[in-house]
């Protein structure tokens, strides 16, 4: 296990984070959620694909995603300038498998703050989110 | 066709898939090409089609005790036959991701069409040439096919 604190948010927040998880795959939606360790981060939501991402993400107002990039119906690369439109502050991690250089570029300059690829382990997953975090 | 260096993406990309995403390396085989009859399947087959700089298939086919485990190694409790689709499609889509590290971006994956049955048609043209990369895992047998032109 990888103990981390997200205290530090919870402070400048004054409440807990909220977390969207974006992805495709029920297994990595749900391994995402059971491998973040930090303890004032809630799950507020779990999308398929991008279309239920942005539908999601105006109800349950998240200050962080992950956000998969391969899905059906609407790709991540989209749905993160879609994100970042309604919500200029919200800092997005894209966890993704397409592993080339562009990919990366491309996110970020769509608005996503963080890019870890897949396959991950806990700990990676769980610095990255630190670092999103260190961000806010 | 497939160069040697090719090949060694996805058998890098296999090989990095157990040791991390089930945290217990994988024998992964030397890639061999199939010249008679078809690769065949396990049961379990994920495909992801290629397109852009590159056409084919990649697939990862694997029987259902061997995703059993690699869901229980992933802190999964639902076994169900959706999820080990939904696995199968996820370990397939991941190898091929990773494959644009070397391919570039332009090696466009599609997402997961995943088969069930030990009889299923893989959709492969005829001028593909598909090489087997073997994979052992535990006591479990998989095969990653990769054909493109």
């Amino acid at each position: 296990m990888f103990p981390v604190k997200a205290n530090a948010l919870a402070q400048q927040l004054g409440r807990s984070g909220r977390l969207l998880i974006v992805d495709d795959s029920n297994i990595m939606r749900r391994h995402i959620e059971r491998s973040q360790h930090f303890d004032d981060l809630e799950v507020v939501g779990t999308a398929a694909n991008g279309v239920e991402a942005v539908e999601l993400f105006k109800e349950t107002d998240p200050d962080l995603v992950t956000m998969d990039l391969t899905m059906p119906h609407m790709d991540g690369i989209e749905c993160i300038a879609q994100l970042v439109a309604l919500k200029p502050t919200v800092r997005i991690l894209v966890i993704s498998a397409l592993a080339d250089k562009a990919t990366a570029v491309e996110a970020m300059e769509k608005g996503a703050n963080g890019f870890l690829n897949k396959p991950f382990t806990d700990r990676q997953l769980n610095e990255a989110l630190a670092e999103l975090l260190q961000g806010m | 066709m497939l160069q040697e260096r090719e090949l060694k993406t996805f058998v890098d990309g296999t090989t990095n898939y157990f040791e991390i995403a089930a945290q217990q390396p994988a024998s992964v085989g030397s890639p061999y090409l199939v010249t008679k009859g078809k690769p065949g399947v396990h049961g379990y087959t994920g495909v992801i089609k290629i397109s852009g700089k590159r056409e084919g298939i990649v697939y990862f086919t694997a029987p259902r005790t061997m995703l059993t485990v690699l869901l229980m190694k992933l802190k999964e409790t639902d076994f169900s036959d959706a999820t080990l689709c939904d696995l199968v499609g996820e370990v397939a889509n991941t190898i091929s991701g990773n494959a644009r590290r070397d391919f570039g971006r332009e090696f466009v994956i599609s997402v997961p069409n995943v088969l069930t049955g030990d009889e299923v048609e893989i959709p492969m043209t005829r001028d593909l040439r598909p090489y087997v990369i073997p994979i052992n895992w535990r006591s479990h047998s998989a095969k990653l096919v990769v054909a493109l032109k």
